[in-house]
């Protein structure tokens, strides 16, 4: 069951002059959460901008006792609401309503996780590794962006004993190129072993990891990004076109078929 | 406060009423909030059978507002009436179905089989969405257009029957004399204006339709407007829509002539916003020793006599 917290901001954490995690004070939604979910923020008090603004939960907050306290989220400044995102103050009250969508599958050992992020398409990742880590299900990030100072948390990925496959578009860090490439490589070398496929990105990244998982027939899961109107079913902005068990497309909203959808389903362009 | 208020034989608990298309078929909401606390939920719109609308993007955000052109994606009459309705019942939900139509012959085709079905307590006239290429809009752009669907649909059901009227006309309230003389119970306005965003950088629309309707508080002024202009051209009660955001803009609507109000946008910002209007409005009728909101319906003082009282 969603709510709607009014969280004030634990902290804002820049992370270049693009990305920044925001930290909010909503237990309620710390407890429900489950990785994958998303929440509807919005900052600003007035009508301009007017409407709330859908993030992946990217960490689940607790104190030292281990009590919920809050969530995180990753943010690109973009537009309008994802500037005011960037430059909240703490102690500035955000309204949060979530958590919000269907959430990933987990999948159980021996079966590995492979998760690929291109971007900010990091943000579900975070709290679906801790998660699986939990699960002792073991776990690799295929993660690209576009230059060595736009890959975030690394450190925190390893510690959670996490597998980091990097790449950037100008070569600064990792191997040069896209990450669909090393993500191929490993797949055709990886016969042996049972992987299910996670993405989260760009829609073209969406797309090939899709391709490439169903050459190699592997699960994939990806978590989509809609211009939302609502987040709860009510506009119907966000649609995704689905083939249903027929193979007829139809158009689903993604804030409550999804966020997360079953790749082989989507018909990609 | 006495918030009840009349749309002719249908009494409502409250002047708010959840406006179509934007709020799904209501049970999205189930979970959320208790139905039965609105005035009624106008379902999104059916057709005769299911729709798909347009490709995503269908909305993007402007000062105060935003476009949209959903291109009324519906799973049709027959589905509604199976899936959603008997929920709707349960939860003493007051619905009002928006009704749409490519021909005449459609509009009172989907009239007909609501009016077979205990559950449904109202039938909304789609005459004014800007979205769709046929049926829609081209009837509530003619006068005679409007008055030959009102007028079928007035054969085949006794539900109250509200047409839903189009901001992007010169005269409104002509076209609410005519559904009026056609045989309309009520009329609701305004549904979006007609309207665009381009992105400069690629040259291209912002969304995937090119135009959608703008609503939000942006539209609200002209909304009002309009809406005093029909209470003062129809004895038959006004819905009254566009922009509305909090309490005020309900009574701001109600004292212009609005027996009842559609809230739209808001309901995207805020799910839980109908508690905190009602809570307003409450709170208004005890500063004000106001007993019966329906006395507060076109109480607007002009400084003349009052084309109604």
């Amino acid at each position: 069951m969603p709510s709607d917290v009014a969280a004030d901001v634990i902290a804002n954490i820049p992370l270049s002059n693009d990305y920044n995690v925001l930290q909010l004070a909503a237990p309620a939604i710390a407890a429900a959460a489950t990785p994958g979910q998303f929440v509807m923020v919005k900052v600003a008090t007035g009508h301009d901008p007017l409407l709330r603004r859908p993030f992946s939960v990217f960490e689940v907050l607790r104190d030292r006792a281990g009590r919920h306290i809050g969530i995180s989220i990753l943010n690109k400044r973009i537009g309008v609401s994802t500037r005011l995102v960037y430059s909240a103050r703490e102690g500035q009250r955000v309204s949060c309503l979530g958590p919000l969508g269907r959430p990933f599958s987990l999948v159980e050992p021996p079966t590995e996780a492979w998760m690929v992020a291109g971007g900010v398409g990091l943000a579900p990742f975070l709290a679906l590794t801790e998660t699986l880590a939990a699960r002792g299900v073991p776990t690799t990030l295929f993660y690209g962006a576009r230059r060595a100072s736009e890959l975030f948390y690394l450190d925190t990925f390893r510690q959670l004993g996490a597998r980091l496959v990097l790449t950037t578009e100008d070569g600064s860090a990792g191997e040069a190129g896209r990450i669909i490439a090393p993500l191929e490589r490993e797949l055709a070398a990886a016969t042996n072993r049972r992987v299910a496929l996670y993405a989260c990105g760009p829609e073209g990244m969406l797309a090939a990891t899709a391709r490439v998982a169903e050459r190699f027939a592997r699960p994939c899961q990806v978590s989509v990004e809609r211009t939302m109107g609502c987040g709860m079913g009510g506009c119907y902005s966000c649609v995704v076109p689905m083939k249903n068990e027929q193979g007829t497309a139809h158009h689903v909203r993604s804030c409550i078929a999804g966020p997360v959808l079953d790749a082989d389903r989507i018909v990609w362009d | 406060m006495d918030l009840s208020v009349r749309i002719g034989s249908l009494t409502l608990k409250n002047p708010l009423i959840a406006a179509s298309g934007c709020f799904g078929y209501g049970v999205e909401y189930a979970d959320l909030i208790d139905l039965s606390l609105l005035g009624g939920i106008a379902v999104k719109g059916l057709f005769l059978t299911e729709r798909e609308g347009h490709p995503a993007p269908r909305i993007v955000e402007t000062p105060a507002g935003m476009v949209n052109a959903i291109g009324l994606q519906g799973i049709g009459v027959h589905r509604f009436v199976n899936e959603k309705l008997p929920e709707l019942r349960a939860r003493n939900a007051t619905v009002i179905v928006n009704v749409c139509g490519t021909t005449i012959e459609e509009y009172a085709e989907v009239s007909r089989i609501l009016s077979d079905h205990e559950g449904v307590h109202a039938i909304e006239l789609n005459i004014s969405c800007p979205n769709i290429k046929e049926g829609g809009i081209q009837f509530g752009c003619s006068l005679s257009g409007t008055h030959d669907v009102v007028s079928a649909v007035r054969k085949v059901t006794r539900l109250p029957l509200i047409p839903k009227l189009t901001p992007n006309v010169t005269s409104p309230a002509s076209f609410a004399k005519e559904a009026e003389d056609a045989g309309a119970d009520a009329v609701s306005l305004v549904n979006t204006f007609l309207a665009m965003v381009i992105d400069v950088e690629t040259r291209t629309p912002k969304i995937s339709n090119g135009m959608g309707g703008l609503s939000g508080p942006a539209i609200r002024p002209i909304a009002v407007r309009m809406v005093h202009e029909c209470r003062n051209a129809v004895k038959i009660p006004v819905i009254g829509m566009g922009g509305i955001t909090d309490a005020r803009d309900v009574l701001e609507f109600m004292i212009a002539g609005a027996t009842a109000v559609q809230v739209g946008t808001a309901n995207f910002v805020d799910p839980f916003i109908w508690q905190k209007m009602l809570d307003g409005l409450d709170d208004y009728g005890q500063r004000h020793h106001i007993a019966r909101i329906a006395d507060l319906i076109g109480s607007l003082h002009t400084g003349s006599k009052a084309a109604h009282t």
